[in-house]
């Protein structure tokens, strides 16, 4: 197999025994727990560790010795199961996302069992294409970039597996656990006690992984996408920790109580809630946007002053700025205060990063033209410019008084994650895949022509619906008569939004068909696979012998 | 004339001049990373002036709002808001624009505040939102009813469609915990026989008609079993709570089957007491509401 054909027979026999262990933890959570999610979950890891097993135990046997030639070439298998495993996440997660929003239109619909509920599903949507997608995305992306800015090889051959696969059973551990009806009850980061302890290891792994291997570099200065990629790693470390601070009922179940109460359980909760968009929908993501346009367009980055500036901006004020989640609430108002103030100070880093992404492509519009893989980028920049105005302004306490619980909320969300996340992820899979899997071009390169105005229109039309959605809400809610009675009731403002449910559905569905579209387009790459040799990648410089 | 080509405008002083950048005409810094390069373009002003904007705008904010926190207090800002205050002032300032009309219907005269065409005009519309948001779910936007949930809007009662009959209903509740709720059950004939109780099924589920067969064997069931609490002939009406068999739309249906059920197994309904929830003048104004409701429907 590819995956095991790397490891040298000592990195087999490490990895058994850690799949080994693997299942002993999956032993020991079903045997505790004896019923229920956390036995299922232990089930899970003892089917993925024997596989895992068997995997490295027959390559063990049967295969030969890796070549010493492999220390001079960068590390990608393991880039290339991320690769497959973002497009696996992307179709489910996209698609549980476009039935719930049918199911808005069409609440009749839902099956009666109670793990097809509404309130189950949300989460498996949420956590699908934040986690599953973007965070897959994130992973394979970061390495492959690491590697190259810094021209040396993954530190070890082992991390970037357990990384990869420890990150992927929380994944699955997740949804499933949501399923099954298991909820910290916290909004992204729903997963229970043991999935968040052992989310801790994999990603501590990964930090050091990314530390080790930068500590490797043949560049002497370290690339701006680095510096985003790492604050990524490093504050969701921090966010997860702190915010899943939590007591277990018992070992043996899947229950916890979370050690923050009150108003300072919502508040932890959304320096979390807004830090996750900061640091893992945004910074990781400004890494990959730094990487792929300027290599793609074939231009220096526009300002390296600008990216210094937005770097630290960005780093600096996110931190500051959840609070803006609670205006209106039992939060001390100096607390609103200080969230909205540093919520609209945000704004000009962001849109410095977004600028210097659009100048970086002065002297390549052409390409933008012809390009749609480029064109995905543009459009990432142009829609990260967008949502960060939305969002600043979003923040100013007497706007939210209108926007907040609103669909303006949903609508903000996903010009973000569809119109900047999702794009620049699929700008990025449309310059990796053909690369990884030594071809010139994608399969179907007019396919990504119809993917990318299927993913922008799908884009607009679910944004403006939003956007109006919201608004009809905002002012319908607070519209008074003139004898100071409510002028509509609640389930009026329900019944308004049945035009907006049915346009936001079509508009996702369009932008599955896309991702559904990239998703064959990439199969039929990788079943074509060659063996051509990317030009651009700059031979490694030697390194010390393991 | 120096020909030095570190000292040039623009130059590295430790590598000499850099690669110019034939599109923008900047020079780069230098860096190369797999081929990714940048340039050593200077800060816009634009970015600059937005960024100072913004940094005023939050200055004033501080100086306006309350916002750091020092120990044990904050800086007040120096309008001395405090959001709690502002929202009770708010309530207030939406409290004394219903005062008006609301006031009215404290100690109501129905039949004075349904002749007052002026007052019915502010207040009907605002028991309309009253009606949607508390009691739609369960009778329905139109006052339909549904299976469990009794018609409003049609001219069977259960326990009085007068004004001041719902408004107690409101008040108290059916099978609540309010201490003077109404209270009514049907009690389960599980232990009748199962040929007599189809017999009393057939003969009630007939009863819409106004066709009944008068020889039924259900005809002395009934006067036995249900007349005490239904009525002569099942009309209803006696305010106990038990509905008018005589009207297709009985509670839970009145189709042979769900009659067997309702035997079989009894029925004990449920309806909150508002009294929880509304004000004493806003639950008489949606029992005007809900008395007028039912009254248009009987006249169409």
């Amino acid at each position: 197999m590819a995956m095991t054909s790397t490891l040298t027979s000592t990195e087999r026999q490490i990895g058994m025994a850690l799949s080994i262990l693997l299942v002993c933890l999956g032993l020991v959570m079903a045997g505790v727990a004896k019923q229920g999610p956390m036995m299922v979950h232990g089930g899970m890891a003892v089917a993925l560790g024997l596989v895992l097993v068997f995997v490295l135990g027959g390559a063990l046997y049967d295969q030969p010795e890796p070549s010493p030639e492999r220390l001079t070439q960068y590390d990608d298998a393991p880039i290339r199961f991320g690769i497959v495993m973002t497009l696996i996440w992307a179709v489910a997660g996209m698609a549980a996302g476009v039935w719930l929003a049918a199911l808005m239109y069409w609440p009749e619909a839902t099956p009666p069992w109670p793990a097809t509920s509404y309130g189950r599903l949300r989460p498996v949507h949420t956590s699908g294409v934040i986690f599953g997608f973007g965070g897959n995305a994130l992973i394979a992306t970061s390495l492959y970039v690491l590697q190259r800015t810094s021209r040396a090889r993954l530190a070890d051959a082992l991390s970037p597996w357990f990384v990869l696969i420890g990150f992927n059973l929380f994944c699955v551990w997740a949804a499933t656990g949501y399923v099954m009806g298991q909820t910290q009850s916290k909004e992204y980061a729903e997963p229970e006690w043991y999935a968040d302890l052992w989310l801790v290891l994999v990603w501590v792994t990964y930090f050091a992984l990314y530390i080790r291997t930068l500590a490797r570099r043949a560049e002497p200065h370290i690339y701006v996408a680095n510096w985003y990629y790492m604050a990524f790693i490093l504050v969701v470390a921090m966010l997860h920790i702190v915010n899943n601070l939590a007591i277990p009922v018992t070992w043996g179940a899947g229950e916890s109580f979370t050690i923050w109460s009150g108003v300072q359980d919502a508040m932890i909760q959304w320096w979390y809630g807004h830090n996750a968009v900061a640091f893992f929908l945004t910074a990781g993501f400004l890494g990959m946007l730094y990487y792929f346009l300027p290599v793609r367009a074939e231009r220096p980055i526009w300002s390296y002053r600008l990216s210094i500036l937005s770097f630290w901006g960005i780093v600096f004020f996110y931190m500051w700025a959840g609070s803006h989640h609670l205006h209106y609430t039992a939060l001390p108002y100096w607390v609103q205060t200080l969230g909205m103030t540093f919520s609209v100070m945000l704004l000009v880093p962001s849109w410095a990063s977004a600028g210097n992404a659009i100048a970086t492509l002065n002297g390549a519009w052409h390409k933008v033209r012809d390009d749609a893989t480029l064109r995905f980028m543009f459009v990432a920049a142009v829609f990260y410019g967008l949502s960060t105005f939305e969002g600043s302004f979003l923040a100013i306490r007497p706007v939210n008084s209108l926007s907040h619980y609103t669909d303006w909320t949903v609508g903000h969300v996903h010009s973000g994650t569809l119109g900047w996340v999702a794009m620049i992820v699929f700008g990025a899979i449309y310059s990796l895949v053909p690369k990884l899997w030594g071809r010139e071009d994608m399969a179907w390169p007019r396919a990504v022509e119809w993917h990318f105005w299927l993913a922008v229109t799908g884009t607009l039309i679910y944004v403006v619906s939003l956007w109006n959605a919201g608004i009809t809400q905002g002012l319908m809610w607070r519209a008074y008569d003139e004898g100071g009675a409510l002028s509509y009731s609640f389930i009026e403002s329900v019944e308004a939004m049945l035009p907006y449910y049915a346009a936001r559905t079509l508009g996702g569905g369009l932008f599955l068909a896309g991702a559904l579209l990239c998703a064959l387009n990439c199969r039929a790459t990788m079943c074509a696979a060659g063996d051509r040799v990317d030009v651009s990648d700059r031979p490694l410089v030697a390194q010390p012998a393991e | 004339m120096t020909t030095d080509p570190k000292t040039l405008p623009g130059a590295d002083p430790h590598t000499g001049n850099r690669e110019i950048d034939p599109v923008t005409g900047y020079d780069t810094t230098g860096h190369d990373w797999g081929g990714i390069r940048e340039l050593n373009t200077p800060f816009p002003k634009v970015a600059l002036i937005a960024l100072v904007l913004t940094f005023a705008y939050s200055l004033v904010a501080w100086v306006l709002l309350p916002t750091w926190p020092l120990g044990r207090d904050y800086t007040r800002g120096i309008l001395g808001l405090d959001q709690q205050e502002m929202a009770e002032e708010q309530l207030r300032a939406l409290t004394a624009l219903r005062a008006d009309w609301l006031a009215r219907f404290e100690d109501p005269d129905f039949g004075a505040l349904a002749d007052d065409d002026a007052l019915m005009a502010v207040a009907m519309p605002a028991a309309d939102r009253l009606y949607r948001d508390n009691c739609a779910a369960c009778h329905g936007g139109d006052g339909g009813g549904g299976p469990g949930y009794p018609v409003l809007r049609d001219e069977h009662w259960l326990w009085g469609g007068a004004p001041p009959d719902i408004a107690l209903t409101l008040q108290v509740g059916i099978n609540a915990e309010h201490p003077e709720t109404r209270l009514a059950q049907m009690p389960a004939f599980d232990w009748m026989e199962r040929g007599e109780r189809l017999a009393l099924s057939d003969y009630v589920a007939s009863l819409p008609s106004g066709a009944a067969d008068p020889d039924s064997p259900g005809v002395p069931l009934f006067a036995e079993n249900c007349v005490a609490c239904h009525g002569d002939g099942g009309a209803g009406g006696l305010l106990n709570g038990a509905p008018s068999l005589t009207d297709a739309a009985t509670i839970y249906g009145q189709d042979v089957q769900r009659i067997m059920e309702t035997l079989w197994q009894g029925r004990q309904g449920h309806m909150p007491q508002w009294s929880d929830r509304l004000d004493k003048a806003e639950i008489n104004a949606l029992a005007l509401y809900v008395a007028r409701m039912s009254a248009e429907e009987g006249g169409e």
